[in-house]
């Protein structure tokens, strides 16, 4: 546990030395979901009919580019093989990364999301369902995307692969997402597909970082 | 091969190891076993295998053939415990470039549970002034010797060095072949791969050459 924090404090550390390499991911995201009503129609029902695929969309792609380099720098100077040869256990290691990284990532994804809602017309009565949806569905992306990420940490041109390889694993959290976000637009109840991303995202936290480990040491060989 | 302690006091054993890189065989057939206070001192050219030896004895890459044990477990299945009786410092330094060099030995300290000596550690390897400076701005003899200092935080019985002295300068490479005799001195075990075979050559009672 102590290893736990340790490392989660080292990446809190890192991370706001390099801010610049979050606001990548975030900036991406907001320009994504700004460009699409340029290429679709500014009409506002419109624009309310395609809000919540875009802003699913443009999250699912932000936090794959947010990811791709979760592992990287640890492998190229080093930092991984003393990891590897730790007194912790490496599946919690790989939990802490993935955690500070989502809190540094993930969460000001949130904090933006409703403002880009909000230019899609959405109601404001939804954006709490949109908050909670997102707060659940991005750790499942996170570790669906540390689990590519780990796999193509030795690879050239990881960034491309990863999305390959990850993509279609999220196809059902987009689907529950939008429906949440869908059913909330519309008044109705939300709970079912939230319920369902809340099972996903425990599905993803528990067996996830086991995987992510295991790919790790195959890739550091 | 040194056979001065009998057979099952030496709890670092390699059998018949066989390593190949690509299509080719890099060495066959190596057999040799370790106990408290000894250290393996590796030669060899160029591309004769001594980084991938090392990285096969420290459980990294799986050999073709042979087994390495610790205490008597394979050295790729060690319990995180027993892990932790390794310490490997190969050609990455395992130091973070936007930390300083206090910063990064501060963290493996306590993540080894280590000694707490970095003060003396600091002052040993004569980073006292750039202890608060970021590693990106370090040389790389700097590096270096911050990387070896954190390998020494390591409460490990077991060393395994790759070319540890390459950009130390003189007085640098004095105090790794200091420190590996009172490693030896104190019950542990080395393994180190080096070209300045005259440094460690006294501290070493086994050589390997590949």
């Amino acid at each position: 546990m102590e290893s736990f924090l340790l490392i989660l404090r080292r990446d809190f550390r890192l991370a706001f030395r390099r801010w610049s390499e979050l606001a990548t991911p975030l900036m991406f995201f907001v320009i994504v979901a700004s460009l699409f009503p340029l290429a679709a129609s500014p009409d506002a029902s419109q624009l309310r009919d395609s809000g919540s695929a875009v802003l699913w969309m443009s999250a699912l792609l932000s936090s794959l580019l947010a990811l791709d380099g979760l592992f990287r720098a640890d492998a190229e100077d080093g930092s991984m093989e003393q990891l590897i040869l730790s007194p912790a256990p490496l599946g919690l290691i790989v939990l802490a990364k993935i955690l500070a990284h989502w809190v540094v990532s993930g969460v000001p994804l949130l904090l933006l999301a409703p403002l880009i809602a909000l230019s899609f017309y959405l109601p404001a009565d939804a954006l709490p369902t949109l908050i909670i949806a997102l707060a659940l569905a991005t750790p499942t992306l996170s570790v669906l995307a540390a689990i590519g990420a780990a796999l193509t940490v030795s690879a050239r041109g990881g960034g491309a692969i990863i999305g390959l390889l990850v993509l279609p694993l999220t196809a059902p959290v987009l689907i529950f997402g939008t429906r949440a976000t869908e059913l909330a637009v519309t008044g109705e109840s939300t709970l079912g597909p939230l319920y369902l991303l809340a099972a996903l995202a425990v599905f993803a936290l528990s067996l996830g970082p086991l995987a992510a480990s295991a790919a790790v040491k195959v890739a550091m060989e | 091969m040194n056979t001065a302690s009998p057979p099952q006091l030496r709890p670092f054993k390699v059998e018949s190891l066989e390593v190949w890189r690509g299509e080719s065989c890099l060495f066959a057939g190596l057999d040799f076993a370790m106990g408290p206070g000894q250290a393996a001192l590796v030669t060899g050219a160029n591309g004769s295998g001594k980084t991938t030896l090392l990285r096969v004895l420290a459980g990294m890459t799986l050999p073709a053939a042979g087994a390495v044990t610790w205490s008597g477990t394979p050295v790729h299945r060690l319990d995180p415990a027993q892990r932790a009786d390794i310490a490997y410092q190969g050609h990455l330094d395992g130091l973070k470039k936007e930390l300083t060099v206090a910063e990064n030995m501060a963290f493996y300290s306590t993540f080894w549970n280590g000694r707490q000596v970095l003060e003396e550690l600091l002052e040993e390897l004569r980073l006292n002034e750039c202890r608060d400076r970021q590693v990106r701005y370090l040389s790389a003899g700097q590096r270096c010797r911050a990387a070896l200092g954190c390998m020494r935080l390591k409460p490990a019985k077991l060393w395994l060095l790759d070319e540890p002295l390459t950009n130390l300068d003189a007085r640098g490479a004095e105090l790794v072949a200091e420190w590996l005799t009172a490693h030896t001195n104190a019950g542990g075990l080395a393994v180190v791969a080096t070209h300045q075979r005259e440094h460690i050559a006294q501290a070493a009672s086994v050589e390997i050459e590949l």
